[in-house]
């Protein structure tokens, strides 16, 4: 049954969120800490175990897929719920620092990609 | 045309979903009809959110009463619901070698954000330590950015900027990832997962990667959920003590 899925998938969430809350906390920082990375990395392992179990039904597993590609549009909303006027007014420093750090990051990528590399 | 207010009212999220799902129809046949797919469809449907975000204020189109199912679709839990239902792709071996490289990443991410735009912000006449660690937090994610300055008691105006410098990254992130991932070699996980680490506004790196290619989506979102943790943690502390040294 594809809830089995979504059920699985919102359990990873709040488990993976509660880690990251509780991570935040022990650091001191009001929220969460990487909840989501730690809610990824649970469905990555918990996915190949119950696979290799035999556990996992093409049902279930399409409870999963379906909110994997609700992905994108989620993100449309999103961009339609962002403060772009006040990106917009916040005048000539948040401009110039916000597109010259974000574009000077880009060029980083290339040169901290080399790393681990050579194992691929 | 009341009853018509009072159904959406009551359905906003039901209406997010027919108009998301207009968007993407209207930008994808615009791509395909008009620029032979140069810009992805997605891209375009991006820009046109964003475009309708410009017609509301502090929280985009859902200030307005019609459009306040779109606050809930694009709202921060089915974000990171959808996020985490991508790793479904995600090839586990893949993000064991990015590893290091992801750490690595992380790290200067946060660091070269940080000091690069408090470097701008000390070029362009601020002096004091405190609004120029507020501008350079800002710098990281519009999240690191208030919460910085509020740890630091900044005014109320550095703050707004702060935040307003996190939303430019956004944005230019969103639109310029298709545009320079050819340049930078950003087509396969293990430079998703430097690039995620790298820029870190989660909003920005899923959105940017899912023009570019859906697949790079889980290895990006990985690192880049970590960043803001990152940079509360540090620029408030470690950088604000080093800037207040230094000046």
């Amino acid at each position: 049954m594809k809830i089995y899925g979504v059920a699985l998938l919102a359990f990873c969430y709040l488990v993976g969120k509660l880690f990251g809350s509780l991570l935040g906390q022990r650091l001191g920082i009001a929220g969460d800490v990487g909840g989501v990375g730690f809610a990824m990395l649970f469905l990555i392992l918990l996915n190949s175990y119950i696979k290799k179990k035999g556990w996992l039904e093409d049902e279930t597993e399409k409870g999963i897929l379906f909110w994997s590609s609700m992905y994108i549009p989620v993100v449309i909303a999103m961009a339609s719920i962002l403060n772009v006027k006040a990106a917009l007014s916040g005048g000539w420093v948040a401009l110039i620092v916000g597109v010259v750090v974000t574009v000077s990051s880009f060029f980083l990528v290339p040169v901290i990609s080399k790393i681990g590399r050579n194992q691929n | 045309m009341e009853l018509l207010n009072s159904l959406i009212d009551k359905n906003g999220l039901v209406f997010a979903f027919l108009l998301v799902g207009i968007i993407m129809l209207l930008s994808f046949w615009f791509s395909k009809t008009f620029l032979n797919k140069k810009i992805p469809g997605v891209a375009i449907a991006v820009l046109v959110g964003l475009g309708l975000a410009t017609l509301g204020g502090e929280k985009g189109i859902s200030d307005i009463p019609v459009f306040a199912g779109m606050a809930l679709l694009g709202g921060a839990m089915l974000r990171d619901f959808t996020v985490v239902a991508t790793a479904m792709g995600a090839d586990i071996n893949k993000i064991k070698d990015a590893g290091l490289a992801g750490a690595i990443s992380l790290l200067v991410g946060v660091f070269f954000s940080f000091f690069f735009g408090a470097l701008i912000a000390y070029l362009m006449g601020y002096r004091d330590a405190i609004s120029i660690t507020t501008i350079g937090a800002g710098a990281c994610t519009y999240i690191v950015g208030p919460i910085t300055g509020g740890a630091i008691c900044a005014s109320s105006d550095v703050i707004a900027i702060s935040i307003a410098i996190g939303v430019v990254k956004t944005i230019v992130t969103t639109i310029l990832t298709p545009l320079i991932a050819p340049k930078i070699g950003l087509d396969n996980p293990h430079s998703a997962v430097v690039f995620g680490g790298l820029i870190g506004t989660s909003s920005g790196v899923t959105a940017g990667l899912a023009a570019t290619d859906p697949k790079l989506v889980p290895y990006g979102a990985l690192t880049a959920t970590f960043y803001t943790g990152l940079g509360c943690l540090l620029c408030p502390s470690l950088f604000y003590l080093v800037l207040n040294f230094v000046l």
